[in-house]
């Protein structure tokens, strides 16, 4: 099939981007969306122009590394799963397909497609962990046995792979899903009631500094989320900070 | 070979780890904020031994090409880690994994280092717990297991399909937890391009930064390999894009041996090329094999009409199909390890029974196990005499619970429902059991170099079990290196901080800068993805899963023309002072066209079939590995000599003291 | 607790309270309102009461005062930061409507509207009041109030107006209901509940009110 794409280009952070046209004929369907990229970037490459940079890295849907608005929504037009997951016979010969970097304050372009999402490390860093030293002899695993509805929550929350694209459909550019998604992981378990008050006070605050926008609730984060990561995240969130606010 | 000192301690096999680390030297608490330590690469190992190093007192440097640490790719392993725990009370114990891992590995690893394997593995899974790892659990509440190739009982703990995404995160948690407190420098989208040596010590790297293009010098006491394996030399792998093996060749090049570079594991289940666009592979967890029964058409004519759609999978009679691994290994049958899989599937394939359009694919049917499930959930739900479509129904919802994410993954890709037809699937390069050679310190032939996890050569010998890669990773990073490395770092209390401004570090960066000058300044003719398909199918045809003498010549000679053809020709736009993604890869290839001949060249020179490396000319006359233990029982460490062709072998005898050593066999 | 006053958690609350708080102010005021269609003297009756009670006068209605404006401040200030949130570059293409209700995505409009209406609805009912009490210092009459009521909505524009302006009432409260529990961090298997609950609430008060204008309308009082 042929398409036409049309490419957010910007040679660094500090230069002025725009769109570019391009048409790419001979894309067949059983290709990933990546590897369509890829045929183009050939294309570019041959003709001595410089390719277009994407982030990408496992191509399986686990690293979330890859980060593309296409057509207006992260990740493109199927659910639950990432851009390298995404094939080409989500689309059809003739269409016009515009990609575009995650777009927030927080996320300034790198190269072309590219982001800085450190922006994430810093929030996990702020108090995404439980303090327990690695070198130390812990009790025996089975030693603290965990309700399996706990723990199958608190591993669904931790599946987030810390993509972005949360804080690109949001139309506020807001980071909740994320961060609460890393607060309930902990918060869902025995080990990590200990940091609780002071993870999501920490966490929180980390976010606000980033220049995330407010969350207003609209769902956007949870339907875009390659991994279905749930609101109730968010909702255990607000309800944590705030009783970590409360008692001092 | 008194240059490969393997360090091995005295004494019974299951007292050396304990004897080792109360005789080797520490460095005091105070003295260790006085040494700094480099470590590249920030997966499983990586990663927790940076965490481990730091909350000891070290100062830590990480580095890695992601812009995350947590991106690394260990994050896609899928299945588990393994743990001599024995909570099923299926009479697992620490010599069981360890006698398992080294039968699995076809006698061709370090006694010794498995056996500390074995007896630090039951630590990882206490440590990932209390770090809040949230593994499988039973209604009860405690820990669940399931069972992974190879072995014969249940000791593999996992998080659905994403245990390798679990476990990274909580070593990346640890090592945030030592970022915030100042402990660890994380220097993120950034690639080590040399080591440098100062007086024949390991004693900084310098890095380019990939945003900027800049050009950087580290320096530390020591330096930590654990930047993974090489299987993209393949160019089609389950690899991730970026994996490289620009760190461990780098040190190679400065002086460490690299040890059994032949030794590459194909993985039996992996989703099946699809086109010349392809630019990845995608396994399919060997946790499927619990359930799923490989399978193909018993009949030429058969194969022939479904490959070319006449003939739908399902339609096909039980009776006409031939479920060869259950029919050639009795004892393992689905379960048998993952060389001896994927070999029975290449033969199968070969033999003209393959069931896609390119005949190299085999069926993974899970037919059998959702009716099974259906049946058992039917009757616990009370239901007396439940129609075929209810139990299929109930069945697939076990399955969905199981394997739910992977299933998906498989839709998404071929476009079919795996609940309603087998799974197609073919073996595709998924780990590399070479490395750089390390002692029982993991320490290289480079004083203060060290290398852990799948960079290293240490603990799988030929092949590697299912679930050991994710417990090497974190036994090397948590609880290993971080107390052998003391032991060297003991003499460098009183060195000071190591300049940067040494000639060593000046000649290390200028040859860092020739070598992008020569890069960019090539005729630009292909891109540097021509060179990488080409390399891969030189390897994939002639290192592949089968090799022979004249093949693997033919490798040799290509490979090294192709070399040349790249640096006279290779093309790379841009420029080196900016985000530059093929000079990036352009680097990385360059690598792996000097690592492809040095690999072609162990091959060539094991005369045997062991594990991973299978050689046509040595198999037994019902196409089993044959090993040569009289002269073949040695670990190959190369040492480099200005070119690949010119390496000189050096030999590391294998001692087995305390297993018999036998044909391996899982009939 | 400073930390608090500073987050973004903490204007989520502050959004949420006021907009419960609001609500709850609405069943009152449409129980009051509806008492106009049933009985005019109970309506007198009850508005002379709040006209008059000092509890009322002087303590909940600076009250709810600060409650519409609390929560109106808040959502300029969080539209504000939003807005830049998203950067100095927009999206060329932005597809909010798949992932996103209309309502959610536009809070901010539905809520102009209602805080323009909130401006006419001063003007008509309380400025009158205000002028009527405290600048002319007429005498009390508890029977009042029921005609100026119905005659209020004797011009078509006005009544118009008003519905429009409960249309909007309606879609803003059928996203911020249910997601002022959210905010507060209740999330569980009484959600689904609450959000049929509020929904039924945003169609039902507003319909209520709507209603009541229109009824007004259609039956002046004859002379």
């Amino acid at each position: 099939m042929k398409l036409y794409l049309k490419i957010w280009r910007q040679k660094d952070t500090r230069s002025k981007g725009q769109m570019v046209d391009y048409t790419l004929d001979g894309v067949e369907s059983d290709m990933s969306f990546l590897e369509m990229l890829d045929v183009l970037n050939e294309e570019l490459i041959a003709k001595g122009e410089e390719p277009i940079e994407f982030d990408h890295d496992c191509r399986e849907g686990i690293c979330g590394t890859c980060s593309l608005m296409i057509n207006g929504r992260p990740h493109g037009p199927d659910s639950l799963i990432t851009v390298c997951q995404l094939h080409m016979r989500s689309f059809n010969d003739g269409d016009t397909i515009v990609i575009e970097p995650w777009r927030a304050k927080a996320f300034p372009v790198v190269k072309d497609l590219i982001v800085d999402r450190s922006a994430f490390e810093r929030i996990q860093q702020a108090g995404g962990y439980i303090s327990v030293n690695t070198s130390g002899r812990p009790v025996d695993a089975n030693a603290i046995p965990i309700e399996k509805d706990m723990a199958d929550k608190s591993f669904a929350a931790a599946t987030c792979i810390g993509c972005g694209a949360c804080v690109a459909a949001c139309k506020n550019a807001s980071a909740m899903l994320f961060t609460a998604a890393k607060v309930s992981q902990f918060a869902l378990l025995p080990q990590g009631q200990v940091e609780a008050a002071d993870r999501v006070q920490n966490m929180v605050r980390q976010m606000d500094l980033e220049g995330f926008g407010n969350c207003t609730n609209t769902g956007a984060c949870e339907v875009e989320c390659p991994k279905g990561i749930s609101l109730e995240n968010i909702a255990r969130m607000n309800r944590e900070y705030l009783s970590a606010s409360l008692k001092g | 070979m008194a240059v490969l000192d393997s360090k091995v301690p005295s004494g019974p096999l299951a007292d050396k780890w304990t004897k080792h680390k109360n005789e080797i030297d520490l460095v005091n608490p105070a003295n260790k904020r006085n040494i700094d330590i480099i470590v590249v690469g920030t997966g499983l190992a990586g990663g927790s031994a940076a965490a481990t190093l730091a909350e000891l007192g070290y100062n830590v440097k990480t580095f890695c090409y992601q812009d995350s640490p947590r991106r690394a790719h260990s994050i896609a392993a899928q299945g588990g880690v393994n743990a001599a725990k024995n909570y099923q009370g299926d009479g697992d114990s620490i010599y069981r994994l360890f006698y398992d891992t080294v039968k699995g590995g076809d006698y061709r690893s370090r006694e010794a280092n498995v056996y500390r394997l074995a007896e630090v593995s039951t630590n990882i899974i206490d440590q990932c717990v209390a770090q809040g790892v949230p593994f499988a659990r039973e209604y009860g509440g405690l820990l669940d297991n399931r069972s992974f190739g190879g072995v014969l009982v249940s000791r593999t703990f996992y998080a659905k399909g994403q245990t390798g995404q679990q476990l990274l995160l909580g070593a990346y948690a640890a090592m945030n937890r030592q970022i915030q407190r100042g402990k660890i420098k994380s220097y993120t989208r950034h690639e080590m391009l040399d080591l440098v040596l100062v007086e024949g010590k390991a004693r900084g790297i310098i890095a380019r930064n990939l945003v900027t293009g800049e050009i950087e010098r580290h320096s530390a006491h020591a330096v930590v390999i654990a930047s993974g394996g090489y299987g993209n030399l393949f160019f089609l792998s389950t690899y991730c894009m970026g994996a490289n093996v620009m760190a461990a060749w780098k040190a190679h090049k400065r002086g460490a041996y690299f040890a059994n570079p032949c030794y590459t594991q194909i993985h039996p289940t992996c989703i099946p090329v699809s086109g010349d666009h392809q630019s990845k592979l995608t396994l399919m967890s060997e946790s499927l094999r619990n359930d799923g029964r490989i399978w193909v058409p018993k009949k030429l004519e058969d194969a022939q009409a479904i490959r070319e759609g006449r003939l739908k999978p399902t339609e096909l009679a039980e009776e006409d199909r031939d479920y060869y691994l259950e029919r050639r290994y009795p004892a393992f049958g689905n379960l048998v390890p993952r060389d001896v899989a994927s070999r029975a599937a290449k033969e199968r394939c070969d033999a003209g029974y393959g069931v896609n359009k390119t005949g190299e694919a085999v069926y993974l049917d899970f037919t059998s196990a959702i009716m099974r499930y259906g049946r058992e959930k039917a009757l616990t739900s009370g239901m007396k005499n439940p129609d075929d479509a209810t139990v299929r129904k109930l069945g697939e919802e076990v399955v969905e619970a199981k394997y739910g994410n992977l299933f998906q993954m498989y839709e998404k890709i071929v476009d079919q429902n795996p609940y309603k037809t087998p799974m197609m699937i073919y073996p595709a390069v998924h780990y590399t059991m070479g490395g750089l050679w390390v002692d029982y310190n993991l320490m290289t032939t480079i004083p203060g170099c060290y290398s852990a996890g799948e960079a290293n050569f240490s603990d799988h010998g030929a092949n590697r079990l299912g679930a050991s890669a994710l417990m090497q990773g974190l036994a090397d990073g948590y609880f290993v290196l971080p107390y052998t490395i003391g032991d060297y770092l003991n003499d460098d209390i009183r060195t000071g901080a190591i300049p940067t401004d040494s000639p060593e570090f000046d000649q290390a960066e200028q040859n860092v800068r020739d070598r992008i000058q020569k890069l960019m300044s090539a005729n630009g003719i292909h891109s540097v993805d021509h060179y990488h398909k080409r390399l891969g199918k030189i390897m994939w045809n002639k290192c592949g899963m089968a090799r022979n003498e004249q093949g693997l010549k033919e490798a040799i000679k290509e490979i090294a023309e192709l070399r040349k053809d790249f640096w006279e020709n290779v093309k790379i736009p841009g420029s080196p002072d900016a985000k530059n993604q093929e000079l990036e890869k352009a680097g990385r290839v360059a690598d792996f066209l000097e690592l492809g001949e040095l690999f072609a060249m162990d091959a060539l020179h094991r005369n045997e079939s062991c594990g991973g490396h299978f050689r046509e000319e040595y198999q037994t006359e019902e196409g089993e590995a044959l090993r040569d233990d009289k002269n073949f029982k040695y670990a190959a460490a190369w040492e480099y000599n200005g070119d690949p062709s010119k390496s000189k072998l050096h030999k590391e005898d294998l001692l087995y003291e305390n297993i018999e050593v036998k044909t391996r066999s899982y009939k | 607790m400073s930390q608090l006053l500073n987050s973004s958690l903490a204007r989520k609350y502050v959004m949420a309270l006021s907009g419960l708080f609001l609500v709850i102010f609405l069943v009152l005021h449409v129980t009051i309102n509806l008492a106009s269609v049933l009985s005019p003297d109970f309506f007198n009756e009850a508005s002379h009461f709040m006209g008059y009670n000092p509890l009322v006068q002087f303590i909940m209605q600076p009250i709810l005062i600060a409650g519409v404006i609390v929560h109106f401040v808040m959502g300029f200030v969080l539209e504000a930061q939003n807005r830049k949130a998203r950067g100095s570059v927009g999206y060329t293409r932005y597809k909010g409507s798949a992932n996103a209700s209309w309502v959610s995505r536009n809070m901010i409009y539905s809520g102009l509207v209602v805080l323009a209406f909130l401006g006419l609805h001063f003007y008509d009912f309380w400025i009158h009041e205000m002028a009527y009490k405290y600048v002319e210092a007429n005498p009390e009459d508890p029977t009042r109030y029921y005609a100026e009521t119905v005659e209020k909505f004797a011009p078509i524009w006005r009544t118009v107006l008003y519905v429009i302006a409960f249309v909007l009432l309606s879609l803003h409260l059928w996203h911020g209901f249910a997601s002022s529990f959210q905010s507060m961090g209740m999330n569980n298997k009484y959600t689904p509940g609450i959000k049929r609950f509020a929904k039924a609430f945003a169609l039902v008060v507003p319909l209520a009110f709507a209603f009541i204008a229109i009824y007004h309308h259609l039956n002046p009082i004859t002379h």
